[in-house]
């Protein structure tokens, strides 16, 4: 297989996926009675420019989520309570940073590493819970969820500040904020600068997993564990790794928005973005780059899709649709890409072994290709 | 790997799809409401979680908006906010609505308060209004958002009352949407209500979700919660949860007759289905649609409203519904206790014990 197949394979795939999903989308638009066509114009519109602002601040908010779930995924973990651990980092974070017990920059810091190393706590107690009673990650991480959210729910309605009809907790000191640079006018908003986590958080994992030990322990035991063991990694220390740096991601998600505009945890917290994360971290194929993409494709269709219910009356629920089809479809179009490859594969390696002479056939070498 | 991608897939797509038929109330595409009315206030209505059709809270608003179109010839446009949405989509739609000129802005929910907060300032020619607002900074209030409040906790204590004359058990229920401060008050002003009458009944209190909004567009969440009361013994549960009160009465109506449910916020008897209708005692009314007029009809009138409005019982602002005639034996009762309340001499709890 030569490399430009390849590349052309890994495109396809994602492309064969948006526009099943554009079309899937355009019957379902049709069929509620509603103009395909105002759809997509509305969704294609070009984005005012707080819309720009919006985009790149949720993207950055979900590449971190769908990261944390990519971490679990390449080996073989199912992490899905990426929702609860960055709930309960966020919290804990903010009662922190609004304790202000350390000076300007350096609370920003604290900040940070008390949500990371809240998320990795969190998400520890599966891994241990996986390792020493065998529990799935699944049913405890889902179960872990519903707890952090009534936790937090506990705490906020006891201990959080009371303004209005709503709690928060304190808002945190002038000289921690980290607000971020302007694009356009004041009011259409900040980038932050913490989005910039989010950067340095995708070059480390390429990192790590392409260029350490760890990082090919982690993939070895991700596509087969049984092999790993035998080369001697010990998979029940990966299992607890793997999930503490998969919460710990997942405690950075909401920073950014958190030092940026919310300064405090309250109405402004943003939830949901754990799940998200999972449909792009699939979306993907469990790699930053990929990550990146469908996390700004998710963002923009989010941001869009706020104007169907000012202009139109076709229902904002029809882009989460669209996004399930894309993830759909994209696990649908890489399985029969692979499949395709493995065929030619085999087909070339059986050419290759007629034309040759018996005797001197040392073994398909090139067909061992590490694929995750 | 592979298999655990599929997994992965199948429930990645099974939760967007839940979220899109969780969501799935707006009967905005069936009636207009925005259309046909003449050269009135041109109104930007933003709704909460559960949007129009949720047959309560936000549908009081919307009624307010029928009356303005009616009496003003108010005119406007309808958005609608998603669970789990950003703070920045609130302000995105409340700008977007500012500078296509609509005036005044009415978002129905506490949660855009610090949205209105942020956007107010920069539209001064503007007026906002929000339904159970604030101003979430406590110093400077902007003069052109009016904080419409409700003395919820006055009109639930007389459903409160009419449940503890009513119940045979002596035992009743409540059922809210989210344990936060503003359903806590609808809370206590019941437990009142029915300890005011007899303090030996029993009431047992449930919350569907802890902290997440999604407990006001949950009917599913909101069944359980009752059907489990009625099963303990209860006979009467009141619900303060938006569009998981459909649930409510869904659970009522199972388990038979002689159980009954208590409506909030609009009159859900109106709303009901046919056999949800022989279940529904009352329902606590909280005017947002008065609250929404006035405010269309002050940008109207030229005289715009300004920080915190209340509508408190005396000033019809909360009361109760007899639509059934179910409670029509007991309503001078009910009504005696509406007198005190308006007098001061019983002043209703807001925060639960």
């Amino acid at each position: 297989m030569t490399p430009l197949r390849k590349a052309v394979g890994s495109l396809v795939a994602p492309l064969v996926a948006v526009v099943a999903a554009m079309l899937i989308t355009s019957v379902v638009v049709a069929l509620s009675g509603s103009s395909p066509m105002e759809f997509w114009q509305i969704i294609f519109e070009p984005p005012a420019d707080r819309v720009y602002v919006n985009i790149v601040n949720q993207s950055s908010m979900i590449f971190l989520s769908a990261l944390a779930a990519a971490i679990g995924f390449r080996m073989n973990l199912f992490n899905i309570g990426v929702e609860g651990q960055y709930q309960m980092a966020s919290y804990v974070s903010a009662v922190v940073v609004g304790a202000a017990f350390v000076p300007g920059p350096l609370n920003v810091v604290l900040g940070l590493v008390v949500a990371v190393v809240t998320g990795a706590l969190w998400a520890g107690i599966a891994g241990v819970l996986k390792v020493t009673r065998g529990v799935s990650e699944v049913i405890s991480t889902i179960m872990l969820n519903a707890i952090a959210g009534t936790l937090v729910g506990y705490f906020m309605s006891t201990y959080g500040i009371r303004t209005g009809n709503a709690r928060q907790t304190a808002t945190i000191p002038e000289s921690s904020r980290v607000p971020g640079f302007t694009p356009f006018l004041e009011r259409d908003g900040a980038i932050w600068s913490l989005v910039l986590i989010a950067v340095l958080a995708g070059i480390a994992f390429s990192f790590v997993l392409n260029r350490t030990r760890f990082g090919f322990d982690l993939r070895a035991t991700g596509m087969s564990e049984t092999a790993a063991v035998a080369s001697g990694v010990k998979v029940s220390r990966m299992i607890v790794i793997s999930m503490l740096i998969s919460g710990g991601i997942a405690g950075l998600i909401w920073m950014p928005a958190f030092f940026g505009s919310a300064y405090s945890y309250g109405t402004a917290y943003q939830a949901g973005l754990g799940f998200t994360g999972i449909a792009v971290a699939l979306l993907g194929r469990n790699r930053p780059l990929g990550i990146m993409f469908g996390a700004l494709l998710f963002a923009f269709l989010n941001e869009q899709s706020n104007r169907l219910t000012l202009n139109s009356d076709i229902s904002q629920n029809v882009v989460l649709i669209t996004q399930g089809v894309i993830v759909l479809a994209v696990v649908v179009a890489y399985e029969v890409v692979r499949r395709r490859q493995a065929a030619a594969e085999q087909r070339a390696v059986t050419q290759k072994l007629q034309a040759e002479p018996r005797g001197s056939g040392t073994g398909p070498s090139d067909t061992t290709e590490v694929k995750a | 790997m592979r298999r655990l991608t599929k997994i992965a897939a199948a429930s990645a797509v099974l939760s967007l799809a839940l979220t899109a038929c969780a969501n799935d109330s707006d009967t905005a595409a069936e009636d207009d409401l925005c259309g046909g009315g003449g050269d009135g206030p041109n109104v930007g209505l933003a709704y909460d979680v559960g949007g129009r059709g949720d047959q309560s809270f936000n549908d009081a608003a919307a009624r307010g908006m029928e009356q303005a179109k009616e009496e003003l010839g108010a005119t406007c446009t309808e958005a609608q906010a998603q669970d789990g949405e950003p703070e920045s989509a609130r302000e995105d739609r409340l700008r977007t609505l500012a500078e296509d000129g609509h005036d005044p802005i009415i978002g129905t929910g506490f949660a855009y308060s610090l949205a209105v907060d942020a956007v107010a300032p920069d539209f001064p020619d503007t007026s906002f209004g929000v339904v159970d607002g604030f101003d979430p900074t406590g110093d400077e209030a902007n003069d052109n958002v009016a904080y419409l409040g409700f003395a919820e906790n006055e009109g639930s204590f007389l459903v409160g009352v009419a449940a503890a004359l009513k119940t045979q058990t002596d035992h009743v229920g409540f059922v809210g949407g989210v344990h936060n401060d503003l359903i806590k008050k609808f809370e206590a002003g019941y437990t009142a209500g029915v300890e005011a009458v007899n303090p030996d009944i029993t009431v047992d209190v449930t919350y569907i979700e802890e902290e997440d909004l999604s407990g006001f567009a949950d009917p599913a969440g909101g069944k359980a919660a009752a059907a489990a009361m009625y099963e303990n013994g209860a006979d009467i549960v009141y619900h303060a949860s938006g569009g998981s009160g459909s649930g409510v009465f869904d659970a009522a109506v199972e388990a038979g007759d002689d159980m009954w449910a208590i409506g909030v916020d609009s009159d859900q008897y109106l709303t009901a289905s046919d056999d949800q209708k022989e279940h529904i005692l009352t329902s606590m009314l909280k005017r947002v649609d008065t609250a929404t007029f006035n405010e269309i009809k002050s940008v109207a009138d030229d005289k715009p409203l300004s920080s915190y409005q209340s509508y408190d019982l005396a000033a019809d602002g909360v009361g109760y519904s007899t639509s059934g005639g179910y409670i029509d034996d007991i309503k001078d009762q009910i009504d005696e206790w509406a007198e005190k309340i308006k007098s001061g001499e019983v002043e209703v709890p807001s925060t639960v014990k």
